[in-house]
């Protein structure tokens, strides 16, 4: 069952054409890899998934809604949830606090129950604070809960973002380059955590330059080049690409 | 939950020893500065929210003040017995909104009630709040000061120049606030110690609903927009939203504190709308350390206090001025924070040891 769809999607900035007549389909429970090279578009298509950026002109449809007009709490508050290529993590709370906030959409009270304390938020909040402990275990970082979460190390800074993400519990989750700044280990490590996310049964979509650890764990992959789709396939037939591997190394002469 | 309310309850331990010093100590005239203390620090701790919190910064809450206090103050104030007669004022007097009483010469004032003022003065800070806010939160950082800024010498220029609002001379004979209980807010010197009472049992009130705020699930949302807005919008947050809110909640503390010191002053001037009155407001949040509730309310009641008493005399605003230039230079996170003791070990053992914590 197709879960996103993005339909010949454009975008513009000036005189940069930034993504063009852009189509492709994300099924529900796999991974999908967007790969190119810099300044493909592939954080422009992410921003224009997300609802940061509306598309000039396309269609983009999330569980069968056109999603392309919403703005990003809305599409977030729909199960489409994504992390930063630079991590963003909020200041001044602690890394359980900052996946206590993935938890929003997933409980009520307003400001007025909350000035007053109101009884039901007790229960609300002892909830929230359980679930996102869970998911700090499941992620294996449940010993920095309570240490602010900018002052963690990088690594585990994108472990507390993906776990602010899950704590939404998404239905698509968008990964804007996970391993980037992470060493041999941890980038093994997040390709693991990635399979799991999708073993949990939530579908992934990531743009990611490591492509050992792409093709290791992608199902299928799109390959952008200049706002423009150039191939769509599995790992192992975009290996053989010779459209790919001109785009990647240049032409012979 | 416990470390939430300890402070509370250490705080009205506080009050109440002040105000049994300056019983023993034959010294109640101090209660009348700390009472008018007390609905500034409503003003404060309301906009600490909306800045520390929340991260947007305002420059026209003393607009806000304004509104509250020159509407109850003209609703109140202004004698309806000449008109009698008309139809609307006959239906406010049929409703039960009216007040009659006497004036200083024995002659008697028909008044709109203090406590139907007070809910249009609320209504309608709450409607300028969300006209004001919805376009101005758009913008961000420097140019969001500036048009709060404007909003509030548009106020200050609107009270000062119209005629029925008393002009430069602002309104005067503001009745007192009669409250449940036979409490009433005034400024008779008879009932000091009980409005002493009652201004601080509000700011405490006031603590407590912006103490539960903070540690709810909208308080982590405010704290989430202020470190990352886009961040907070991709994990669901409305973040437009939220911030026009606590705006309005803001706005509304603002309009509270204004009402009942307009009450408890028996008037309000133009100068109380001024746009030092704001810079002032925004000086005491910055030392008291910003995202800091207990620093602000503390910092407010040393400093309004002493302004009240006239220790800075002619200086008072260059005082507040040359505090918000301090404060920025060297301490941006305020005077009451984790580290303080850490960074004066490292200022008195010298060295530039405290350039590394930039």
């Amino acid at each position: 069952m197709t879960l996103l769809s993005v339909r010949d999607v454009s975008k513009r900035f000036g005189g940069l054409q930034a993504v063009s007549g852009l189509s492709f389909d994300v099924v529900q429970g796999s991974i999908k890899a967007l790969i190119g090279p810099n300044g493909a578009g592939k954080t422009t298509l992410f921003n224009l998934v997300s609802g940061m950026l509306d598309p000039d002109t396309g269609e983009i449809f999330f569980r069968g809604e056109a999603v392309q007009e919403l703005s990003s709490h809305e599409i977030a508050g729909r199960g489409l949830v994504r992390t930063f290529q630079h991590i963003r993590l909020f200041p001044k709370m602690t890394a359980l606090e900052n996946i206590m906030v993935g938890r929003h959409v997933h409980s009520k009270a307003g400001f007025i129950a909350g000035m007053l304390n109101l009884p039901f938020t007790w229960k609300e909040e002892r909830r929230i604070r359980e679930k996102s402990f869970e998911i700090m275990e499941l992620l294996g970082i449940a010993d920095h809960a309570q240490v602010e979460a900018t002052s963690l190390s990088y690594g585990q800074q994108r472990v507390v973002e993906i776990g602010r993400a899950l704590a939404c519990e998404p239905q698509l989750l968008l990964l804007d380059e996970p391993a980037a700044g992470l060493n041999m280990r941890e980038t093994n490590e997040m390709g693991e955590l990635i399979a799991k996310i999708r073993d949990m049964g939530i579908t992934v979509l990531l743009v990611e330059h490591d492509m050992s650890l792409v093709m290791k764990i992608s199902d299928e992959i799109v390959v952008l080049s200049y706002g423009q789709k150039i191939a769509e396939d599995r790992p192992l037939s975009i290996q053989k690409n010779p459209e790919v591997i001109r785009v990647y190394l240049g032409d012979e002469q | 939950m416990r470390t939430r309310y300890l402070p509370v309850a250490a705080f009205a331990g506080l009050i109440v020893a002040i105000q049994l010093a300056t019983h023993f100590t034959d010294s109640a005239y101090h209660l009348t500065q700390l009472t008018m203390t007390a609905y500034y620090s409503i003003l404060i701790v309301g906009l600490c929210m909306l800045i520390g919190y929340a991260g947007q910064i305002s420059l026209g809450h003393a607009g806000f003040f304004a509104i509250g206090g020159y509407i109850s103050a003209f609703l109140t104030a202004r004698d309806l017995s000449s008109i009698k007669g008309s139809g609307f004022v006959s239906f406010l007097s049929k409703a039960g909104l009216l007040v009659s009483r006497a004036d200083l010469y024995g002659g008697s004032l028909l008044n709109v009630h203090p406590w139907c003022a007070c809910v249009v003065a609320v209504v309608a800070t709450v409607v300028i709040a969300y006209f004001v806010g919805g376009p101005v939160l758009k913008l961000r950082g420097h140019y969001l000061a500036m048009a709060t800024l404007g909003f509030g010498v548009i106020i200050y220029r609107i009270v000062l120049g119209t005629e029925f609002l008393g002009a430069a001379d602002g309104i005067s004979d503001v009745p007192g606030f009669p409250l449940i209980a036979g409490l009433e807010v005034t400024g008779k010197s008879s009932l000091r110690v009980s409005n002493y009472y009652v201004a601080w049992g509000m700011v405490i009130l006031g603590m407590l609903f912006l103490l539960n705020l903070i540690h709810s699930r909208v308080g982590r949302a405010l704290v989430s927009i202020h470190g990352a807005e886009d961040a907070a919008g991709a994990v669901g947050i409305p973040a437009a939203r939220y911030k026009l809110n606590v705006f309005v909640l803001s706005a509304v503390f603002a309009s509270l504190a204004g009402i009942f010191l307009t009450h408890y002053n028996g008037g309000i001037g133009p100068s109380e709308a001024s746009v030092m009155k704001s810079v002032r407001y925004v000086a005491i949040v910055a030392v008291g350390g910003m995202a800091n509730l207990w620093g602000a309310l503390s910092m407010s009641l040393v400093l309004n206090y002493l302004s009240l008493r006239g220790y800075f005399g002619s200086f008072d605003d260059t005082v507040f001025g040359v505090i918000l230039i301090l404060i920025m230079l060297f301490a941006p996170d305020g005077l009451l924070r984790r580290h303080l003791f850490t960074d004066l070990k490292r200022l008195f053992s010298g060295g530039a040891a405290g350039e590394e914590g930039r």
